[in-house]
């Protein structure tokens, strides 16, 4: 698998697990957290999820760090290419 | 002492949501029970809560949710509290909290493993998150809490809700119960008693009742200081004149048979109120439609109205939508409310066989209109609570004159 694949399909899966949390704002890689209202409880989920579909790990000192959509995408791009 | 009196009402129940709906249908005699079951199917969680709520949240809480929202507009408070925020209270009851939640998440956990099981369980499925969530939506930060007394929380919230304002510790209080168990596990855990009706019909009161029909749904009141309602101008629709809980300190589930420590609890009410039981127009009982609750609360009310509890009708909501476990007791009371604002005694649906000696006139067929009283003095009604564990709750209801 290329790594722009994986970067697609990294972005898509992050996409849509946040858009599946019901924010008011729109999901982008901009977006912040903080404007999503996607707390920590939220991103431990999104963690499962990544962990079930590319078999990475966040642990709790990384997702402490992301602060837009678009950080995670590149954290778990990073770790699963 | 304070006068508590009720400012708003919001019910979301097998007969549909909303208080008045429940009353107006409880009253012409439609029944909210389908395939032995009291399930809230009008009920659609994305209509009133926004998708992240609905996500974040076990039926039992978007139930109370949905109930609390009505009941806050229909105070008059849907766009500003009237009383500072920390002297408002919210006191939910619930027999049992999120299981529905928790069944899922143990699914997860059997066939995922650990790591899989959701960071939300615990905070979906805690009793008190009801009572977390409904403060956090409207902003009121006085105390809030569940009350944990299965099938009489709902009355004990408000009786708790009650004191509170009477001692001032509150200017109002959401008092009220959710409950939303209607999940594989809990059906089988009830019918494993021999709780729950067989047949699947609840007819509280009757010689063919077998058990009780499991219902869900939420019942939540603004309950106000007296003074501070009438200073904003509010409406009253009732008043909670008293309140008395007791114990049966007798047995795990089964009530005491000659239902002594449920009339202490209604003889108590009575003093709470500085009432006598001829003042009483209405009795909305328990009633489960098990035979060792209708026949122990009947003797319960012999004993504690004496020949009166013979001229008082006595129905029974769960003749309507089902046993509402841990909601029953607010949804009763908000019954209660409408039934003696509308001066009605509703029927107790399905009500034909009389029991040997248990002859009380538990309003068969079709409503009864309450009997007039002399001058304007306004109505007055018991509603009865009973858990397994043996809590009595019993509150002592007026309407407005």
């Amino acid at each position: 698998m290329s790594t722009t694949t994986t970067t697609e399909r990294v972005e898509r899966v992050v996409i849509e697990t946040i858009e599946g949390f019901g924010p008011d704002a729109e999901v982008t890689r901009d977006a912040t957290f903080e404007a999503l209202d996607v707390d920590s409880l939220d991103l431990v989920e999104l963690g499962q999820i990544v962990d079930d579909e590319f078999g990475v790990k966040l642990e709790a000192s990384d997702v402490g760090e992301l602060k837009t959509v678009g950080d995670a995408i590149d954290l778990v791009a990073a770790r699963a290419s | 002492m304070k006068r508590v009196v009720i400012t708003g009402l919001g019910a979301v129940t097998p007969l549909g949501v909303g208080a008045r709906r429940l009353h107006a249908r409880w009253s012409a005699g439609d029944c909210g029970i389908e395939d032995g079951v009291g399930r809230c199917s009008e009920f659609e969680p994305t209509d009133v809560l926004s998708a992240k709520e609905v996500r974040r949240s076990d039926r039992f809480t978007q139930l109370a949710l949905a109930a609390s929202a009505e009941a806050l507009e229909d105070a008059g408070w849907a766009d500003e509290l009237p009383h500072d925020p920390a002297s408002i209270g919210c006191v939910i009851g619930t027999g049992i909290g999120g299981l529905g939640s928790m069944e899922s998440g143990h699914d997860v956990l059997r066939d995922r493993g650990a790591g899989r099981v959701s960071p939300l369980l615990v905070p979906m499925m805690m009793t008190n998150a009801a009572a977390g969530v409904v403060a956090m939506r409207h902003g009121l930060r006085g105390q809030s809490f569940s009350i944990g007394s299965a099938c009489a929380a709902g009355s004990n919230a408000i009786g708790v809700a009650t004191r509170m304002i009477q001692s001032g510790d509150a200017t109002a209080v959401l008092a009220g119960g959710a409950e939303a168990t209607l999940t594989p596990l809990a059906t089988a855990a009830f019918g494993a008693m021999e709780a729950t009706s067989k047949i699947g019909i609840s007819r509280p009161f009757d010689a063919r009742r077998d058990g009780f029909v499991m219902g869900e749904g939420a019942g939540v009141l603004v309950l106000e200081d007296a003074d501070a309602a009438e200073a904003r101008g509010a409406q009253v629709l009732g008043e909670v004149l008293g309140y008395a809980a007791t114990s049966d300190a007798h047995h795990l589930t089964a009530p005491d048979p000659e239902g002594r420590g449920a009339a202490e609890a209604i003889r108590r009410a009575l003093d709470d109120a500085d009432l006598s039981p001829d003042d009483i127009d209405y009795v909305n009982a328990h009633g489960t439609s098990t035979q060792l609750n209708d026949r122990a609360e009947t003797g319960a009310l012999k004993s504690a109205l004496g020949e009166h509890a013979y001229r008082v009708p006595v129905s029974s909501t769960k003749s309507a939508v089902g046993h509402l476990l841990g909601a029953a007791g607010a949804v009763e009371a908000i019954a209660t409310v409408l039934a003696l604002a509308d001066r009605v005694a509703p029927p107790t649906l399905g009500y034909e066989e009389p029991d040997e000696d248990m002859g009380l006139d538990y309003v068969p067929g079709s409503a009864q209109a309450l009997p007039e009283r002399s001058g304007s003095k306004p109505p007055v009604a018991l509603s009865n609570s009973f858990g397994f564990g043996g809590h009595n709750a019993v509150l002592c209801l007026g309407g407005v004159g």
